[in-house]
């Protein structure tokens, strides 16, 4: 899964050459192999690293502040959406506040965190009846802007998100 | 600036050490644990880093780097990489560890828990050989790595001699200024000890091994699953395989009796409360749950009991008695007879279905209680009670509503809160109100006996150490019960002033009765008794039988605490909880099923909506309130119906039966069995593994998308096969079409066994239209699962028709309006304590415009997805052309159909599968 998320966002970044990986351990972390230097190991590292290299630092978000918010929702993503410690219910529940008066996740642009919380999200949100779409609507919301991105979806299928609510007395 | 951390919390040291290292000028502010410092987050997150912009930073890695950041450079790669490591590697094996260490006493398995992680550590340091991990000055990932690891290296007598690498980094950064006060600051000088009360309030950890399989199940990761060629060898080999000879009876044998050599479960359910008419949610919560477990143990060839009745004492119905004129008995008798019909529609298959109010129950709930008494396990108290002057009697909890002194919840119940769900002492309550009169309720006081509950508490811990160890309880069970015992044990009182209950044989207590949480769970026994008079060797027979106790979570502390602490105090060798299976809360559509406000569908209206019992019990099972709360969707309920029944399992199984007598005269025909189908085999068997493994644990919602794969694989089987087209062909290709049919078929023939716990008429009109034999029931579920091929070539089969019908959107919104779907639920002044069986009137939504979206039509989506309709319709060829490796094609074939599906819903037509039009012809 990290690899072809990987190898999206190497096409999103538009990098010209792919990049070799491989896995490592039972919970196949990514390893990025490189010639002139020691192997990266992690997605969020790898990611950064490639992010650097397509010299697009605003992904990373601006200034110091701006940096943290995003390396925080990175470890967010690799922490908690990825541990499966927390379940989904209450990923969801965080986002959906926390999203509530925001575009991104982080700041007032697309970011790294953006494109890669969309990647480990996905799955859920596939998963999701109409319902609970609803019910978890800010992220509903985030995640259709994220995925009509140009270029951020790759080798993900859509996921319709209706834009009309259907229950109207659910009380948020 | 402002830091936010708390003594004990092992995260924070890493933090504070950053602070410390780099000097940032930061205020710091202790609060505790449960502190609630980020806004959007509902749970508690310390440390918190509160930014000058108003923004929280509330992970500890990502504090730490700003922290360095904002005095020097952006970190590095290296660093990244060590930040990540220990976020993802190093912390879930520390939790295990200190989880160990702190709460269990386990200290010694540390090193073991911690050995891999370190390994990693020390080889890096050994091949970097520099002083510090991503170089010669400290860096943030110095900081991080030395704070989560400082707590278990320094404090637990683990000693670092085999990683000596590790050991001079770690002293090395022990000594840079600030890291050791940043630990004194956390650690308080306690040591592990000083984390007691943080790790207690962490969820406990999953040990890798374990799949996470409560979480969604395998759909996932199916696509990623290769199967070997010994797998398929096996499954072959299994396949070909004779049905077990010896059947066990058909028909149970009454009354059943614990045997010597065999599994004996006892399984209970939740006594359902008489005076009301059961919704979905307490439905699926206990009864339905508990009988799908006791057909799958059957299945299993187990020895299974299973009894269950209706709980009838106590103040509701007496009041409900006065409300109908009635006498209480004359309620029960009413209302036992409601239960009994609604149980037997929905197929539960009780051995025994009783009730509270029986000789027996007095009898031994006397018994209990003399012994309880006895063995000085009983105190007497004076109690404070709530007495209504108007209606001239004491008020049972449930019939005093007020404000929660917790958390100020305007309709608290007298027992317990339903915002907060803690237990409440009646008189706490502020602002009481009579519920009958809405009077305000004055304190009486009265003498009054209690369970002794602390002096039990030592014998129930070791007793629940033990079952909770061996037994499969639900993780909330575990959760409640170890939130109750953290809280201490205080007596409880077991008499009431009311006459509905069984009396207190105690002279001095004449005119009282017990308290219905004492008195209900002995109903299980009581019943068990009413069914046979050797009940004891179910009861009191811990060591042959093991016993299962199904309920929703709000019932938990009854069953895992205080019946116990009864059962332990009487010293008769009771049977007590093996495995306490909890669920979560069904919801309603948008707002709570709740008895006492008749809100939700009711288990009487079910069977009024023409939709047949199978399909109800596929649904609430289908959203069991498995590890979380669900809901209840009426639209859910028809997709549900539409897409999984109709077009998944239920054109599977036909399209099979079809194919049998359309092409092959009804006969099974020959199968010669070739590569791929040896690999749907393997595949098919590995589903019905997990399906028992997720059974045996009690996992019913998980174990239900096992059956519900297999269809699926089975249908792009017949799918990427043609046997339609390949049966007009030559001879190999007809025999081809013979083996894919066959093989076909008998898939269908396992499901129909996988599915009768869930659906037993469906699974029985299954094996009818096959003609299969009974003796597949007992074949296919034996130990890790057999798949054998039950209908061999020459096998006549029935006559085969339809399995379900189309749930349509307006026959869903027309039920979903007239079984009050969308009750407002802000209407507390008038809201009933008897469940309406009439269908609230509720205005209609404006139909027209709803139906459109339910549907799910949508031009512009539409349009896109035309767009990769075509495109994938491309590859495919392609690939095709290409003659490509097949199980490369079958994937996309399927991605291709499924967005075809998407492409039908997006222009509002039902997704018809396309195999349909082909076979028809």
């Amino acid at each position: 899964m990290a690899l072809r998320e990987l190898a999206s966002l190497e096409k999103y970044l538009g990098l010209k050459k792919p990049n070799k990986y491989s896995t490592q351990g039972d919970k196949k972390v990514p390893v990025l192999q490189n010639n002139n230097a020691p192997p990266l190991v992690g997605l969020v590292t790898i990611a950064c690293h490639l992010v650097k290299e397509a010299k697009r630092p605003e992904l990373l978000g601006d200034g110091a502040e701006g940096r943290a918010v995003v390396q925080q929702w990175l470890e967010y993503r690799v922490t908690k959406l990825d541990s499966h410690i927390e379940d989904t219910k209450s990923i969801l529940k965080d986002l959906n506040l926390y999203m509530q008066d925001k575009v991104y996740l982080a700041g007032n642009q697309l970011t790294l965190a953006d494109v890669l919380m969309y990647y480990g999200i996905h799955s859920i949100i596939l998963d999701l009846a109409v319902q609970e779409k609803e019910q978890y609507v800010n992220v509903a919301r985030w995640f259709d802007h994220i995925q009509h991105h140009p270029g951020v979806r790759h080798h993900l299928p859509p996921v319709v998100v209706l834009r009309n609510r259907l229950y109207t007395s659910r009380h948020h | 600036m402002e830091l936010f951390v708390s003594e004990g919390n092992p995260h924070c040291l890493k933090v504070l050490a950053a602070l410390e290292v780099t000097g940032v000028q930061c205020g710091v502010q202790f609060v505790n644990h449960e502190g609630k410092v980020v806004p959007f987050l509902p749970r508690p997150a310390v440390p918190t880093l509160f930014l000058p912009s108003g923004q929280h930073l509330f992970s500890s890695n990502t504090i730490c780097r700003y922290l360095f950041e904002l005095n020097g450079p952006e970190s590095s790669d290296q660093c990244n990489q060590w930040l990540e490591w220990e976020a993802t590697i190093l912390q879930p094996a520390l939790l295990r560890a200190l989880h160990l260490a702190v709460l269990q006493g386990k200290g010694s398995e540390v090193p073991k828990v911690l050995q891999g992680p370190l390994n990693v550590l020390d080889q890096s340091l050994v091949k970097g050989s520099m002083a510090y991990l991503t170089g010669e000055a400290v860096s943030v990932a110095d900081v991080v790595l030395w704070g989560a690891l400082h707590p278990v290296l320094s404090v637990s007598s683990l000693e670092l001699s085999d990683h000596k690498s590790a050991k001079a980094w770690f002293d090395r950064v022990a000594a840079v200024r600030g890291c050791q006060s940043a630990a004194q600051k956390v650690l308080q000088g306690k040591g592990l000890e000083a984390m007691k009360s943080y790790m207690q309030k962490q969820p406990a950890p999953q040990s890798r091994d374990t799949q996470p399989c409560n979480s969604s199940p395998a759909e996932n990761d199916e696509g990623e699953r290769t199967v070997s060629e010994e797998e398929m060898e096996a499954a072959a080999l299994t396949w070909s395989k004779d049905l077990n000879a010896c059947s066990y009876p058909a028909e149970k044998q009454h009354p059943v009796m614990p045997q010597e050599g065999n599994r004996n479960v006892l399984i209970t359910s939740a006594l359902p409360y008489v005076n009301n008419v059961p919704h979905l949610g307490n439905i699926i919560g206990c009864v339905l749950s508990a009988d799908v477990f006791s057909r799958y143990g059957q299945l299993r060839g187990w020895n299974v009991l299973f009894v269950c009745g209706t709980d009838e004492y106590g103040t509701a119905t007496e009041n409900k008695a006065r409300e109908e004129g009635l006498t209480p008995q004359q309620i029960c008798d009413k209302y036992h007879a409601v239960h009994s019909s609604i149980y037997k529609w929905f197929q539960i298959d009780f051995d025994f279905f009783g009730r509270t109010t029986t000789e027996k129950q007095t009898e031994i709930a006397q018994d209990i209680f003399w012994r309880l008494h006895k063995n000085g396990f009983l105190v007497e108290d004076t109690v404070e009670q709530l007495r209504c002057e108007n209606c001239q009697r004491f008020l049972a909890d449930r019939f005093v509503e007020g404000m929660c002194p917790h958390c100020s919840y305007p309709e608290a119940r007298g027992d317990q809160c339903d915002k907060c769900g803690r237990l409440i002492n009646a008189v706490e309550l502020r602002e009481p109100q009579c519920k009958v009169c809405r009077q305000t309720p004055e304190i009486r006081s009265s003498k009054h006996l209690f369970l002794d509950l602390p002096k039990l508490e030592t014998q129930l811990e070791n007793w629940l150490e033990r079952s909770t160890s061996s037994g499969d309880w639900t993780a909330n069970a575990k959760q409640i019960t170890r939130s109750w015992l953290r809280d201490g044990l205080k007596p409880r009182c077991i008499t009431r002033d009311l006459q509905w209950g069984t009396p207190v044989p105690h002279p001095d207590f004449k005119e009282k009765v017990f308290y219905v949480w004492f008195d209900a769970p002995i109903g299980y026994l009581s019943i068990t008794a009413n069914y046979t008079n050797e009940w004891e060797k179910w009861w009191k027979n811990p060591h042959q039988v093991e016993l299962y106790n199904f309920m929703a979570k709000d019932n938990v502390p009854f069953h895992s605490v205080v019946f116990p602490c009864s059962l332990l105090g009487a010293q008769d060798n009771y049977t007590l909880v093996s495995h306490l299976i909890a669920t979560e809360y069904l919801n309603y559509e948008d707002t709570k099923f709740s008895k006492s406000r008749g809100v939700g569908v009711f288990g009487d209206m079910a069977k009024d909506t023409g939709i047949p019992s199978d399909v109800w019990r596929f649904y609430l099972l289908y959203v069991r309130p498995e590890g979380q709360d669900s809901a209840f969707s009426w639209a859910d309920m028809a997709l549900k119906n539409n897409s999984e029944l109709l077009n998944n399992l239920g054109n599977f199984i036909n399209r099979g039966g079809m194919f049998v007598t359309k092409f092959f005269g009804g006969c099974v025909p020959a199968m010669e069995l070739q590569q791929e189908d040896k690999k749907l085999l393997a595949v098919v068997g590995w589903e019905l593994q997990q399906y028992i493994q997720l059974m045996d644990k009690v996992k019913i919602r998980d174990a239900l998308k096992h059956i519900l794969n297999i269809s699926r694989h089975g249908n792009q089987y017949i799918q990427v096969n043609e046997p339609w087209k390949k049966i007009k062909g030559g001879e190999s290709e007809r025999q081809r079409a013979g083996t894919v049919t066959g093989v076909s078929v008998n898939i269908a023939c396992l499901l129909s066994v996988m599915l009768l716990p869930y659906m037993p008429a469906v699974s029985q009109t299954i094996r009818d239209q096959l003609n299969a034999p009974q003796t597949c029931i007992n074949t296919m579920l034996q130990g890790p699962g057999t798949f054998v091929c039950a209908l061999r070539a020459g096998h006549r089969i029935g006559t085969v028709s339809p399995l379900f019908q189309k749930l349509e959107a307006d026959q869903i919104e027309a039920l979903k309006k007239r079984f009050g779907g969308q009750q407002p639920e802000d209407e507390p002044s008038n809201k009933k304590i008897t469940a309406s069986t009439q269908p609230a009137a509720v205005p209609a939504p404006p139909v027209v415009a709803e139906m459109k979206v339910v549907d799910g039509s949508d031009p512009e989506k539409a349009k896109q997805l035309a767009e990769a309709v075509a495109e994938q319709g491309d590859k495919v060829r392609a690939l095709k052309s290409q003659k490509a490796e097949k199980a490369i094609i079958t994937a996309e074939v399927s991605k291709l159909l499924d967005l075809k599906k998407q492409l039908a819903l997006a222009e509002g037509k039902s997704p018809e599968p396309a195999p349909q039009k082909g076979k028809k012809k």
